[in-house]
């Protein structure tokens, strides 16, 4: 099944909480880094990277013996990826969408699709012997949603019951890419008046999508029941309550993870995962 | 003076959760006259630390989608063959298109033998003008889903700025989106300078170096905060060698600290609740260096 | 010679637009007749991106053998260059005085993109 970790807002313990994840279930789990335009999983696990894909989208070429310049193609680009200048037609690779449409509507027949690198996929094995399944978008490239896409459709070293995501801040259209299609998402986070806000906007997302999910709050700090009042009130699960710990960001700070802090997470880390199956 | 184009300071941090927006809120209290706006667009949080009198909201049209017309489709199934984005799916004999899924090509528009496929157009968020005691606010919301294109940014940047033109203004102060994508980049071209709040952590000193590597290709000047900077010394020593490879100056070092946290939860900047601590006093100190950096010709609250 | 500013007015005495690719309209001056015409461009502020190429093409489909703007980024900049036309860049003044600058060779003229894009 597949588990998407994601949270409203940046920085709240949600790439943490992901290895951690990978950790207590290392043998039965593997971990994709869907936040494509800043993987940071790779920093806090020791690994090997055993292998390299590209991911690719069809690109338009244009065949300047058969174009007769009568700009069909510029006019149907809803991206605005071609011009006409001089004789020629100039295509911005990195701003076209791959929709296909320019190629479709040239009458001429002077434009055909290839494949063009914006993003790769790598493959590592783990210390602890996990899947470690890394997406990154190239600078400069718009299509985020197709290389998350590429990183969920790629198939496992070897098969285990539980694939995690970790999905992108925010709840734009690449949260909407990492988190659709998942079986469970666990929304992390943090005990504040901006965790709050921000929660409610990915809670709000998640409805829209239909997707069942359970709140982990972290950095619980003094006497605060900012979260849980609201959950309460909406009927909403809180599965993992995680203090604020100066250890916890310390070690993190050296690049470990939680369970360095706290080894005693680790079997309600294991129960987590159980707990998402229906 | 006629003020026709008012200093921009934005407030930028590359991950998350560094505290941009706490000290966003304390500088705000530190210049006396300015304009706010608050470009993080996907999770605006500036409006919480402020007092808000009143708002005026406005819906933000972006670009246009596809909707299938009922009545005219013949369930055909050419638009589903050719989209790229698996935006189109039949259920119970219907097709639907995805609001979430369209990506605005028109292909299926053009295509459809029964014209059926209408191109609407599409509201992606709102955008909002805040009353706050700390003087007028400008932000946005997109709605989940949508496209994160910058444009939104450059709206609110926009409006901020006729504002401030307007009004005589000399400053604008800028609570910039998370990341280094486009959004941030929005943000951050013909800025007067850029502040970057980063922690000395592995992904705080990775996202720097990304983020410095940003700002010196558009020529803007860059200064560093560090905060939390007790966490790590080595981190720190390491942010400080990358600013100076980049010629940026560290203009303060906050130590780990529960104050931010707990002006928070008040609904407050850290200058209001302890205006005597160290952390409201580095980021007074952190005001004047940027004032006179940026060559800023109004009174500051000592 | 036709010249192509950009602009949010709509007379000589309006400023020049220092945006290229989101200015509303493109005041085109024709030296022949000593007249000007204007040319939309506001399809581009509702663009979520490619803006730049699309004010390029404008300018191109104008007819104008020179453009005079406050900055350009690189993929506009490659348009007009294939284009053959040349960017030239000045400060937020008044049309009819660019057009003299212009006239006298006094205009900067951009060897490269100035600003970086942005999709």
């Amino acid at each position: 099944m597949k588990i998407a970790i994601a949270s409203g807002k940046g920085g709240t313990g949600k790439t943490s909480l992901a290895v951690a994840l990978l950790h207590a279930n290392a043998e039965r789990a593997r971990l994709l880094d869907c936040d494509v335009e800043e993987p940071n999983c790779h920093l806090f696990l020791s690994h090997t990277v055993i292998g390299h894909k590209a991911v690719e989208l069809l690109i338009p070429q244009v065949n300047p013996n058969l174009c007769k310049l009568c700009g069909k193609c510029v006019e149907a680009c809803q991206f605005n990826a071609i011009a006409i200048a001089g004789n020629q037609v100039m295509i911005f690779n990195e701003l076209c969408h791959s929709c296909g449409g320019c190629a479709r509507i040239c009458p001429h027949g002077a434009i055909q699709e290839f494949p063009v690198k914006i993003g790769e996929l790598s493959q590592s094995r783990c210390k602890n012997e996990a899947e470690l399944l890394t997406g990154t978008l190239e600078i400069g490239h718009a299509s985020a949603p197709a290389v998350i896409k590429a990183a969920k459709k790629a198939l496992p070293l070897q098969d285990v019951p539980f694939t995690l995501i970790d999905s992108p801040p925010g709840t734009a259209c690449t949260f909407v890419a990492a988190v659709e299609d998942s079986d469970f998402v666990f929304l992390v986070t943090e005990a504040t008046p901006f965790g709050l806000n921000d929660l409610k906007l990915a809670v709000e997302a998640l409805l829209n999508m239909e997707l069942p999910f359970a709140i982990i709050v972290n950095r619980i700090q003094s006497e605060t029941n900012l979260i849980t009042d609201y959950a309460n009130q909406q009927g909403f699960p809180i599965w993992l309550q995680i203090p604020e710990d100066r250890h916890i960001a310390e070690t993190y700070a050296r690049g470990g993870n939680l369970l360095d802090v706290k080894p005693e997470l680790k079997k309600v880390l294991r129960e987590l995962l159980d707990r998402c199956q229906p | 003076m006629k003020i026709n184009k008012p200093k921009e300071l934005v407030v930028i941090s590359g991950k998350g959760g560094t505290g941009k927006t706490s000290i966003t809120a304390a500088l705000a209290q530190c210049f006396s006259t300015k304009v706010l706006a608050d470009c993080d667009v996907d999770a605006a949080d500036l409006h919480l630390l402020m007092k808000v009198k009143s708002y005026k909201e406005y819906p933000f049209i972006a670009g246009h989608i596809a909707q299938i017309n009922e009545e005219k489709c013949q369930n055909c199934g050419l638009c589903a063959t050719l989209c790229r984005f698996d935006a189109i799916t039949q259920t119970d004999n219907l097709y639907k298109i995805s609001k979430q899924s369209c990506e605005g090509c028109k292909v299926c528009v053009d295509a459809c033998p029964n014209k059926a496929i209408e191109w609407i157009e599409s509201q992606t968020g709102v955008w909002k003008e805040t009353y706050t005691e700390q003087g007028l606010m400008f932000h946005a919301r997109l709605f989940p889903g949508a496209e994160n294109s910058g444009k939104l940014v450059s709206h609110v940047r926009e409006k901020a700025k006729q504002y401030a033109v307007s009004n005589q203004i000399p400053l604008i102060l800028v609570d910039g989106p998370p990341g280094i994508g486009c959004p941030v980049i929005a943000s951050v071209t013909g800025a007067s300078a850029v502040l970057i709040v980063t922690e000395p952590t592995p992904s705080g000193h990775h996202d720097l170096e990304r983020i410095l590597t940003l700002t010196k290709h558009f020529r803007i000047p860059a200064y560093v905060i560090i905060n939390k900077a007790d966490l790590s010394d080595e981190f720190c020593t390491r942010i400080q060698e990358t600013s100076e490879q980049f010629n940026s100056i560290i203009v303060g070092k906050i130590p780990y600290s529960p104050l931010f946290t707990e002006a928070q939860l008040l609904g407050k900047s850290i200058l209001e609740v302890f205006p005597e601590s160290n952390e409201s006093k580095t980021i007074k100190s952190i005001t004047n260096v940027m004032s006179h950096k940026m060559e800023l010709q109004i009174s500051r609250n000592d | 010679m036709k010249i192509a500013f950009s602009t949010e007015g709509e007379s000589l005495e309006s400023l020049l637009d220092t945006r290229f690719g989101r200015c509303p309209r493109f005041l085109v001056w024709n030296f022949e007749t000593n007249s000007f015409t204007l040319v939309d461009n506001s399809q581009n502020l509702q663009a979520t991106q490619g803006a730049g190429i699309q004010s390029a093409q404008n300018v191109i489909n104008t007819g104008a053998e020179a453009l005079v703007t406050g900055h350009c980024g690189p993929k506009a900049f490659k348009v007009l260059q294939a284009a053959g036309i040349p960017i030239y860049v000045a400060e937020s003044l008044p049309i009819r005085e660019l057009i003299d600058s212009f006239e006298k060779g006094t205009l900067l003229q951009l060897k490269e993109a100035d600003v970086e894009g942005h999709w």
